[in-house]
């Protein structure tokens, strides 16, 4: 087999502290320390290898990134290697001096999240009380300094009414672009999935909002759309494919696939403080295990969309039916796909149970049952 | 809140600061950098955005373009125009 082509872009999770408590957070559910973290050398380090290597962007996150006090150290870093630089941030860390000096190291880009369009679900949803005020002013700040603005938006059954809100708060702030990224439920966020997951006529409704949007809006703000596939006929073509053109790199340096590959048990990544980033790349059994086609199960081998959606999402696969090597469940030629959609209908049809808030050493002990308990056989 | 750029034959187009036309050494193609995106033009693309200097206008890209391939202006204005209309609908262009 020829070599993988290189990766496109890099998500540097800088850290995992972070102000806010999502209950839907990307990050795995055993959460770093400070103590763990890369230090600023060894992070400009792996970014180097990354750009000699042939990635063109870097997506600075985290956790809150900006907890990181070598932050505009590491911008300035890959600005000078070519990278394009983005940062996704909460934002409520952020102050005009701090902006500014982001700006001046090169930062070619900032997305800031959003919880809601209201102060209330805003300052609940992300566990921070004052920090949806905080991100309005940021959202200014970011526009003033002539930092390119994109709105991150993770709607779910407790927002998701809100759509036409967030939409014109995006237009407000001057942002260039808006993600409605419904949540995808790995880690913290399937942990929550009850109390996340939105009816099917909740997301055709906010679906049809979205392609109206788009339509009023062309040539003001570009509308991104990550759509939750329990309702799809066929699952997302997840990260473009296992180790096709991304990875992650964890606070501690391992490399990953995907920011949730640490959820799928059984599997060992590589670290970049052992061993070249381009080789983890190109040759680790992480990455190996997944990449292409030659590992689908049927009836992924022959489907004509196997490299359209590339089997869908590992991940999920695990998390539904505890084989990361099975068809994805959201794919309706999966054996466990009607499962999956009875328990999207059952779950989102009954009241939301509390949430429960990502916070560093609060891991649940018990993740949801996987579906084959349900029915099928895994 | 900003408005639809309406590309014209008197617009001067300009690629905005977080958008970046690049050659990309390692896959040996020109690349556009964006926010979350990385887009390969087309060799037609890449003529037009190469000119987005930001002096000149849709009007001038045009005559240039038909001057180095010897096509008539009014073949290729409509196309020009089109594409640079889609662009900066992406957010690509601004004018």
């Amino acid at each position: 087999m020829s070599a993988p082509g290189a990766p496109l872009a890099v998500l540097a999770e800088l850290t995992h502290r972070c102000p806010l408590q999502c209950p839907y957070c990307s990050n795995p559910l055993e959460l770093e320390r400070a103590a763990g973290e890369l230090d600023t050398a060894s992070w400009q380090a792996v970014l180097a290898e990354a750009a000699a290597m042939g990635v063109l962007q870097v997506h600075f996150s985290g956790g809150e990134p900006t907890a990181r006090k070598d932050l505009e150290i590491l911008v300035r870093h890959a600005a000078g290697l070519g990278l394009y630089t983005n940062l996704i941030t909460s934002g409520v860390l952020l102050d005009p001096a701090r902006i500014a000096s982001l700006a001046a190291a090169g930062l070619d880009h900032v997305q800031l999240s959003f919880q809601d369009s209201r102060v209330d679900g805003g300052d609940r949803i992300g566990g921070y009380a004052g920090g949806h005020e905080k991100k309005i002013a940021v959202a200014r700040l970011v526009r003033a300094a002539g930092l390119p603005l994109t709105m991150n938006a993770v709607v779910h059954r407790q927002n998701l009414d809100h759509l036409g809100e967030l939409i014109e708060m995006a237009l407000a702030f001057d942002a260039g672009r808006l993600e409605v990224a419904h949540v995808q439920y790995y880690g913290w966020a399937l942990v929550n999935r009850a109390a996340l997951i939105p009816t099917r006529e909740q997301l055709e409704r906010a679906t049809a909002i979205v392609v109206e949007a788009r339509e009023r809006l062309k040539g003001r703000l570009v509308i991104d759309y990550v759509v939750p596939d329990y309702y799809a006929k066929r699952p997302k073509s997840c990260m473009g494919g296992w180790g096709r053109q991304f990875l992650n790199i964890t606070p501690a340096g391992k490399v990953l696939p995907c920011h949730a590959a640490e959820s799928i048990a059984g599997m060992h990544f590589e670290n970049v403080t052992e061993r070249p980033l381009k080789e983890i790349w190109q040759r680790s059994s992480a990455f190996e295990r997944f990449r292409g086609t030659a590992w689908m199960p049927n009836p992924c081998r022959t489907c004509e969309r196997r490299e359209i959606d590339w089997g869908g999402c590992r991940c999920q696969a695990f998390a539904l039916t505890g084989n990361a090597g099975t068809v994805d469940p959201a794919c309706g030629l999966s054996p466990d796909h009607e499962a999956l959609l009875a328990l999207a209908n059952a779950e989102s049809a009954a009241p939301p149970p509390p949430l429960r808030y990502r916070r560093i050493g609060d891991a649940p002990k018990m993740p949801p049952e996987p579906l084959s308990r349900l029915g099928e056989p895994a | 809140m900003s408005a639809r750029v309406e590309i014209g034959g008197a617009s001067v187009p300009r690629l905005p600061q977080h958008v970046k036309l690049r050659y990309d050494e390692t896959r040996k193609q020109w690349v556009i950098l964006a926010p979350e995106r990385v887009l390969v033009p087309d060799e037609i693309a890449l003529e037009i955005l190469r000119l987005c200097d930001g002096v000149a206008s849709v009007s001038t890209i045009v005559d240039m373009l038909a001057a180095k391939f010897a096509t008539p202006r009014a073949e290729i204005a409509c196309d020009v125009q089109e594409m640079l209309q889609d662009l900066a609908d992406k957010g690509m262009v601004v004018a």
